[in-house]
């Protein structure tokens, strides 16, 4: 099992990451500094959250741009598995590997809380291999633009593709179970290939260790294990 | 102004120097100084940077301990926890600039106080803050609240460090002056720390970071000034944000740290380029010469003036080895940030300034630094307040409206819409977050776990300055022994009124008195800290808050418990009282305030043997597994500790009343050194107490459902609690 995170600056959940991925696979991930336009091979590169350039000009764009990034859309092309979180799954969505966009959360705040997710029916992806459709899991979220947004013909298309990869579902009774106004609660989705998927919450801070949920563990165990295949 | 050539008293005095100041100045120059000098003393000595009316009293604070690798005096504290690690920490203020502009200000007090403890060498790994605010119905709170909560977050969660605890509370004493004081705990080797001190006449001064503008010049003088109805025009004066530089500054420096290349180092914080240079230089005991043609800026035409008194953010001066000086330059540049040797050290002890080929500042380091004016300024505390009794205080309400009162109101109400604007799980560590007692942070890789908390009650303070500053060090001290964690050290964020005034003086003279005496007690030295005078709007003082931040260690994070309650069947006791207590002590609490409508009163006195003695057994009780949830009772007393315990908790919880004596004494009492905890086995918790000889009264039992009944009064259900908790301040925002 073979994988690399890319690191920009202003990336901050890459160690966090790394500790994940080492703990489920006793490798550590190669790391790739945003300037470098090669690409070791592997079996997924992951695009961690933080703030990539700031968050200047907007979300993910300036890093999209990244020699690295060239790098990714080459290994996606060849039918690479990525998995982009939070700031990742924004940056994939400006390199143009997932359609739509995520815009500013509905509440117009920083939202930092625990979400339950469901996994979704899908096309046929690696990444969610080991989850049977209705698997919940509790993980958090942390981001200021994490509302995905897109016109209703993309939402239908990517409803009836089989491209939702996780919703948002009822956590908290009293609370509203989508914590940005993302449309139709997605809270992660699939390339059409099914081997590129974007997701707002962070899996690697629910690990159990310490960690109020166990829940990112499993799901980054069926995406590493999926993906080694 | 007048020219820079031919300074006056008056401009001394638009800088806020005094007329005795500038008269000292001109003996010790020997000349009039030009206008670059002038500003570069008036911010020197501002209360900002020189401590003049405080140093007096904080000379008194106890700041030795074997803990104690670095106490006050440097960028921050460093205190050793083991393992050869050491745990690096300092609170800031920046109340002044937050209340102009208050995004800014406070997410340039966060970068701030991120650098000092970067700075040290330390890796930040967590933040905190203790925030006050006016009235919750005073027209200006709304946006002052969320435009600082989101200059928090916008800055701690681009620059990836969890903002883990703090605390929010509401007067209408900070109508027109909040209080925005922030908190950073940074982990260091404790045999690699960096200290600001030069050494070796001839090595190379490096200026890293962002460029030099013209934003927030002066700042230390404003923060050293009242605020009046004009202040709102100040706005330039506040520095701007970048948390994107400021983590590439912080990975940067922490990079070149670890290439072994830095000699020394300080920030840029306040009174900027001017602070930085001269503390290096005179700790180290030498010189220092800058051309200031070399600095980066990024405005044309900046003049000395300019350029010393900026407090653009980012930005650190340090002394680098000289055959390193390639290897620093490299990581700059990976980094894309600005490196530029912009002088260098020089044995003459003096501050050498050049502009444009010409001297433009040469005074001798030693008045800046060591002479600044230190004044032993006279106060006279007020008289004591009178001790209110429960008859004076108790209203004829029934309990669960009294409850829900209080749970709704605005100092006890839930915090979660502020704290959920924090990224308080980036790093991974995060143990617990906020919302409870203290935080933890896991010491990464490691079993250990930091608990860190800021606490202060600031109507104790001003009703009583010395119980009360005994009480903000005893409650840090509770919120810490409540995780399991053993209390190790603070740091202090002295904010008070105008010290020319006696009463004020007296506020502060009693407060660090009293401070000093909990910490010596509890063996919690203070290892840094800051103090924010002159926060007055138009005469009006604030209530004087003198925040303790505290820092405490758990030897494996698996044992440390919180405070929802787990397991239905256990016993629940009151630490620290009695089996025949049936009253408390209402006068000063939030009781008082929110039921009685009465402010003031003698508050609850603090006993810190007994403090330093039941925290010894909580911390026992959690180690030994016996406890299963802990809560420290503070504000609002047992009832809302109690309400607090099931809102956070699994199951409920019922408890019986005694069967005489005020029963809203009893609930609602702020008597000092409790904690509510429930056991899992009682037999075991009573024999503990007893060799502890601490009393401890079993109050009731927790219950599989989930709901707080107490004595014979009708059960109310968490859920109930929880929305009149979580609403008010949602409500409020909108």
């Amino acid at each position: 099992m073979r994988s690399a995170i890319l690191i920009f600056p202003g990336s901050n959940c890459d160690r966090d990451m790394m500790v994940a991925v080492e703990r489920i696979t006793g490798r550590r991930p190669a790391l790739v500094w945003h300037k470098e336009s090669q690409l070791d091979p592997v079996d997924i590169v992951i695009i961690p959250g933080g703030f990539s350039f700031g968050d200047y000009l907007r979300c993910g764009a300036l890093a999209a741009r990244a020699p690295a990034m060239e790098a990714v859309v080459d290994h996606a092309s060849r039918g690479g598995a990525v998995l982009g979180v939070c700031n990742g799954f924004q940056i994939l969505l400006e390199t143009g590997l997932l359609p739509g966009t995520l815009v500013r959360n509905s509440g117009l705040k920083f939202v930092c809380r625990e979400t339950r997710l469901a996994v979704q029916e899908t096309i046929e992806t690696p990444l969610l291999s080991n989850l049977a459709t209705g698997t919940e899991l509790v993980i958090p979220v942390a981001h200021n633009e994490g509302n995905y947004f897109a016109d209703v013909a993309l939402l239908d298309s990517l409803e009836q593709g089989g491209q939702v990869a996780l919703r948002y579902v009822q956590n908290d009774p009293a609370r509203a179970a989508n914590p940005n106004g993302s449309a139709r609660d997605i809270a992660g989705i699939l390339s059409a290939n099914g081997r590129v998927m974007g997701m707002m919450p962070h899996p690697e801070r629910a690990m159990g260790n310490g960690h109020a949920s166990e829940d990112g563990r499993e799901f980054l165990t069926s995406v590493l294990e999926g993906v080694a295949r | 102004m007048s020219n820079a050539s031919e300074m006056r008293f008056s401009d001394a005095e638009q800088m806020g120097l005094s007329f005795e100041e500038w008269q000292l100045i001109l003996t010790r120059l020997g000349r009039t100084p030009n206008l670059c000098e002038l500003g570069i003393f008036s911010a020197m000595w501002s209360e900002h940077c020189s401590y003049k009316s405080s140093k007096k009293w904080l000379k008194t604070l106890p700041t030795e301990g074997a803990q104690v690798i670095q106490g006050p005096g440097e960028n921050a504290g460093v205190v050793d926890i083991g393992d050869g690690l050491a745990a690096v920490f300092k609170i800031e203020s920046h109340n002044h600039p937050s209340f102009i502009e208050p995004y800014q200000g406070a997410a340039t007090g966060v970068g701030g106080i991120l650098r000092d403890v970067f700075t040290m060498g330390a890796r930040p790994i967590a933040l905190l803050n203790a925030l006050r605010f006016g009235d919750i119905a005073h027209e200006k709170t709304p946006h002052l609240l969320s435009g600082v909560v989101a200059g928090i977050g916008g800055y701690g969660n681009c620059i990836g460090i969890p903002t883990v605890g703090g605390e929010v509370n509401f007067h209408s004493s900070y109508n027109g002056n909040i209080l925005v004081n922030a908190m950073a705990v940074g982990l260091a080797h404790s045999d690699r720390i960096f200290y600001s001190a030069a050494t070796g006449a001839g090595n190379p001064v490096i200026y890293v970071g962002a460029k030099t503008g013209r934003d927030g010049i002066h700042g230390a003088t404003m923060a050293s000034a009242e605020f009046s109805d004009e202040t709102e025009s100040k706005r330039p004066t506040v520095q701007v944000g970048d948390p994107f530089t400021g983590k590439l500054l912080m990975e940067a420096c922490l990079e070149l740290m670890a290439a072994d290349a830095v000699l020394s180092i300080q920030d840029m914080g306040a009174a900027g380029l001017t602070s930085s240079s001269v503390e290096m230089a005179s700790k180290g005991g030498l010189g220092m010469e800058i051309d200031l043609d070399l600095v980066p800026v990024r405005e044309e035409a900046m003049s000395a003036y300019e350029i010393m008194l900026s407090e653009s953010q980012e930005r650190m001066l340090m002394v680098i080895k000289p055959e390193q000086a390639e290897t620093a330059r490299a990581i700059f540049e990976k980094w894309d940030l600005d490196f530029m040797p912009i002088g260098k050290v020089t044995d003459t002890q003096r501050l050498v300034l050049l502009k444009d080929a010409q001297i433009a500042c040469d005074i001798p380091l030693a008045p800046l630094v060591d002479d600044a004016p230190e004044y032993d300024r006279p106060y006279r505390p007020e008289e004591l307040q009178p001790v209110l009794s429960t008859a004076q205080l108790e209203k004829d309400i029934p309990l669960d409206e009294v409850l829900k009162k209080m749970l709704s109101s605005a100092d006890l109400s839930s915090r979660r819409w502020v704290y959920e604007q924090y990224d308080s799980d980036v790093m991974a560590d995060t143990i617990s977050g906020p919302g409870g007692n203290a935080a933890m942070v896991r010491i990464h890789n490691t079993d250990k776990g930091l608990a860190v908390c800021t606490d202060c009650t600031p109507r104790y303070v001003e009703a009583d300055p010395f119980e009360g500053g005994k009480q903000a060090v005893c409650e840090a001290y509770r919120n810490i022994s409540a995780t399991g964690a053993k209390p190790l050290a603070v740091t202090n964020n002295l904010n008070f009124g105008n010290p020319e005034k006696q009463d004020i003086m007296a506020q502060i003279v009693g407060a660090v008195t009293g401070m000093g005496k909990a910490c010596k007690a509890l063996d919690t030295p203070v290892v840094s800290g800051n103090v924010s005078l002159y926060n007055e709007t138009d005469g009006m003082a604030i209530q004087p808050c003198p925040v303790i931040g505290m820092i405490g260690i758990i030897d494996d994070w698996r044992t440390t418990i919180g405070a929802g309650l787990q397991q239905a069947g256990q016993a629940l006791y009151v630490v620290g009282q009695s089996d025949k207590t049936n009253d408390g002590w209402l006068g000063c609490s939030v009781y008082a305030r929110e039921i009685a409508r009465r402010e003031g009163g003698a508050p609850p006195s603090v006993d810190l043997e007994a403090e330093a003695k039941n925290g010894q057994l909580v911390r026992e009780a959690i180690a030994k597994g016996i406890a299963s949830s802990v809560q420290d009772i503070s504000d609002g007393g047992l009832l809302i500790a109690m309400a607090e315990m099931v809102m956070a908790g699994q199951c409920g919880a019922k408890i019986t009343p005694p069967d005489s004596g005020s029963l809203h004494g009893w609930a609602f009492g702020e008597d000092q050194a409790r904690y509510i905890l429930a056991v899992r086995d009682a037999g075991e918790f009573a024999a503990l107490c007893a060799g502890h000889q601490i009393e401890a009264v079993r109050i009731g039992e927790t219950i599989s459902k989930t709901e707080l009944t107490v004595g014979d009064l009708p059960p109310i259900s968490k859920e109930v609690m929880v929305a009149w908790h979580t609403s008010p301040i949602p409500a409020l925002m909108g």
